[in-house]
């Protein structure tokens, strides 16, 4: 099957590669290797955001380079790493609060509501909804809107305001698990359970049983139903 | 986007799928399952693997593409290399930044303990993150840690060392208490009941999600939380070889992976928590591993004689992406399955119940595909089957498939593909090393001074692990390797000498088995670069 060639410029310089390749892998194709810029390789790590134009286009789009397939005449570069500020907090310390936001990332208060943010995000997250539902104090909110975040920092390098969306999201994200979801009653229950040695006799017995009669267990243990 | 001819096999399915919504397919016997993994699952064929030569495990056999890192010289000529000049003195020594080595970042550093931790790549670029379906506990009433543990044994082939599967299903309440406190957010009712679902091989619902970023959302979490408590770190620096003094570790060669420099690091113990090997790509398969899964850690411990367990089993999951080809390989999570999607053949029928475990599940696969020419071949000439996921929106409603599995949803969606309404195409890829280092339940290998956590070691799930048992695994082991290597460090007064003796024997070693001067390792990152490419490399900034 003859591939279809297309030109890509990489960070302005040139390179032939086959159309349906991704971004990362017509890099490589073209002789990159890569040690930044290179994560997961499936859309979960945020290593490989990436910022290009195709020819007689003036906007800037955005993808991940490990998805994103290239086009004829695509300008990209790659960032992946971009120097956003990071607020150190104890967790425990914190209320689920506008206050507890704005006390560690003020800026977020200079959000010019401009959305540069949620046009940059590769995830297509809703990011200045969830900057401003932050603000609100909306935690639960902001924790539900941003979950898809994989950190990559797009929104960030774009911000006119110098937000760190992504991190104000896994703030919210990590307030919202802690201090406004119910702890789960049953866990609370089994440690109990475990710190009373319920069932260290059965473990016991378990870890010294021969193969056959294990195999005899499992075959016939009874199954939850799976609907 | 499908293609038309594509499109007109999905009519196939789409004719069986009112019959299949209530359709019961049963699980298959123990010795069906026997025979169907003898038959086709690459674990059970020889022309894999390769006898080792050297080494601590002589004579074991391994899959050929991990022997040949194993049977290999290191880059550093132990002969004159400078360890004179010490550049970060440490307690704990912790290699690898994902769910393990954070997990025991952190709980070293609680106990106290001067910890460093190294990463070749970011802090949490690993397996981990990848990880979608869920991790395994048993804290629901109806559950109980031996119920846990009897899936894990019958899972694994009873293989597994009885202590590791005990300490994996007990510690497991203790180990999502303590993801709940940092603020991980799983998946909950109102009240704060779990949501928890089957996974392949579970005889109780007790799979717990972050819907399906589980892994991605605790390693964010644990990242962040290094990071709030300044746990010292140096990321884009590989280990390359570890240091010893007598047949004590007591330190590592850093590379720079940026400045080509190497740096000397004395450590009291040392935690290998470096993950798989999904990229050394076994028999050429495809694999939904990190771009850092290069088995690196296998080959330090190796070298210094930690011994390996089950490094001849490698785990394929089943439902691997097959189509579009640029997805290649790319996992789609078990959930799909879990919450009711079905797999079958290009006749639209099923031929395997979805929640088998993960061998037996991958191994009915291939039969289908290669034995009983069943499949679907794709464009690129990729064997496959179709995991129907529209029958999951019949079952749960419109709009299930994107509210329930965001992440595979969107990655289709990518490629012009609707799963709400398309079926997808399936086959196994190269998933998780089984086997490992050898350890026991405090995590110490036999040689003195090194650990072992996560993916790098072996034992705890046997021959063939259950999904959500290995984001459990990096918890339950990173914890416990972290008490262990910081109790035991504090007892030392002094890591000892540094040195690469251990490297000379080793290299004597293969010199007296042939093994060619050529073959170098740890590898670092694979090779993707086209050939011609490489052919063509010449090296002249120096």
């Amino acid at each position: 099957m003859a591939e279809q060639m297309v030109t890509i410029y990489v960070m302005g310089k040139p390179y032939e590669v086959p159309g349906d390749l991704t971004i990362m892998k017509a890099m490589e194709y073209a002789g990159y290797r890569f040690v930044r810029g290179c994560g997961c390789r499936g859309a979960f790590c945020g290593a490989c955001g990436t910022v290009y134009r195709t020819k007689d286009d003036y906007r800037l789009k955005v993808g991940l380079a490990c998805q994103e397939v290239v086009q004829d005449e695509m300008y990209l570069a790659e960032i992946p790493f971009f120097p956003g500020n990071k607020a150190t907090y104890d967790i425990e310390d914190l209320k689920p609060t506008a206050d507890a936001i704005l006390s560690l990332y003020p800026e977020v208060f200079r959000c010019l509501s401009c959305n540069t943010c949620t046009k940059a995000c590769p995830q297509d997250i809703e990011v200045m909804e969830y900057i401003q539902a932050a603000l609100r104090g909306d935690i639960a909110k902001a924790a539900d809107l941003s979950f898809d975040c994989i950190l990559c920092g797009l929104c960030a390098s774009r911000c006119p305001a110098e937000i760190v969306q992504y991190q104000v999201a896994l703030l919210c994200r990590r307030l919202y698990s802690r201090h406004v979801a119910a702890e789960a009653p049953h866990l609370k229950d089994r440690l109990k359970e475990m710190a009373d040695g319920t069932f260290n006799d059965e473990m016991d017995k378990l870890t010294k049983m021969k193969q056959a009669d294990l195999a005899e267990l499992y075959n016939n243990r009874d199954m939850e139903p799976r609907g | 986007m499908y293609t038309p001819e594509l499109l007109e096999l999905i009519k196939r399915v789409e004719a069986t799928r009112e019959r299949r919504l209530d359709e019961e397919f049963p699980l298959l016997s123990a010795d069906a399952k026997q025979e169907l993994l003898e038959g086709f699952h690459p674990d059970y064929k020889d022309e894999v693997f390769s006898e080792l030569r050297v080494g601590p495990s002589k004579g074991e056999r391994t899959p050929t593409e991990y022997a040949r890192v194993f049977e290999a010289y290191s880059g550093l000529d132990p002969d004159g290399f400078d360890l004179s000049k010490v550049d970060f003195d440490v307690d704990v020594l912790i290699v690898g930044g994902g769910g393990a080595g954070a997990a025991a970042a952190l709980v070293a550093q609680e106990q106290g303990a001067n910890v460093l931790v190294v990463t070749k790549l970011r802090l949490g670029d690993s397996n981990t993150v990848m990880a979608q379906g869920g991790i395994q506990g048993a804290d629901k009433p109806n559950d109980s840690p031996a119920i846990h543990y009897l899936d894990v044994l019958g899972g694994g082939h009873y293989k597994n060392d009885p202590e590791l599967a005990k300490a994996l299903v007990m510690d497991a309440p203790e180990a999502l208490a303590w993801l709940e406190k940092l603020g991980v957010m799983f998946d909950k009712e109102s009240d704060g009941t779990m949501i928890t679902i089957h996974g392949g091989g579970t005889s109780r619902k007790r799979m717990h999600a972050a819907r399906d970023f589980t892994g991605g959302e605790i390693m964010k979490t644990l990242k962040d939380e290094m990071l709030n408590r300044d746990v010292p770190l140096v990321e884009f620096a590989a280990v390359y070889e570890l240091l010893t003094d007598g047949d004590r570790v007591t330190g590592a060669v850093l590379y720079n992976m940026e400045t080509q420099e190497y740096l000397i690091v004395r450590a009291k113990t040392t935690i290998l928590a470096t993950g798989g090997g999904g990229r050394l790509h076994v028999m050429g398969f495809p694999t939904s591993n990190h771009y850092g899964a290069t088995a690196d850690g296998l080959v330090l411990g190796y070298r210094v004689g930690a011994p390996l367990q089950y490094l001849d089993t490698i785990q394929y999951h089943p439902t691997g992406a097959a189509y579009p080809e640029q997805i290649l390989g790319l996992l789609v999570t078990e959930k799909v399955r879990s919450i009711g999607g079905q797999i079958t053949n290009t006749e639209g029928d099923r031929f395997v119940y979805e929640l088998e475990t993960r061998d037996v599940e991958a191994a009915a696969v291939i039969r289908e595909c290669l034995g009983r020419k069943k499949g679907v071949v794709t464009p690129s000439g990729q064997p496959a089957v179709w995991l129907d996921t529209v029958v999951i929106e019949k079952k749960l409603g419109e709009g299930a498939v994107k509210a329930r599995v965001p992440a595979m949803y969107r990655q289709y969606e990518r490629f012009g593909i609707d799963m709400a309404k398309h079926p997808i195409l399936i086959y196994p890829t190269q998933h998780y090393q089984n086997g490992g280092l050898e350890i026991n339940e405090r995590c110490e290998t036999p040689v003195p001074g090194l650990y072992a956590a996560g993916e790098v070691a072996g034992g705890i799930h046997g021959t063939n692990r259950l999904m959500g048992n290995s984001l459990l695994d990096v918890v339950v082991f990173g914890r416990r390797a972290g008490v262990a290597a910081a109790a035991q460090a504090a007892g030392i007064k002094t890591a000892g000498g540094l040195g690469l003796d251990h490297l000379k024997n080793y290299h004597a070693a293969l010199k007296a088995a042939g093994v060619e001067p050529t073959n170098v390792s740890p590898m670092l990152l694979p090779e993707y670069r086209r050939a011609a490419t490489v052919e063509r490399k010449i090296e002249l900034l120096a």
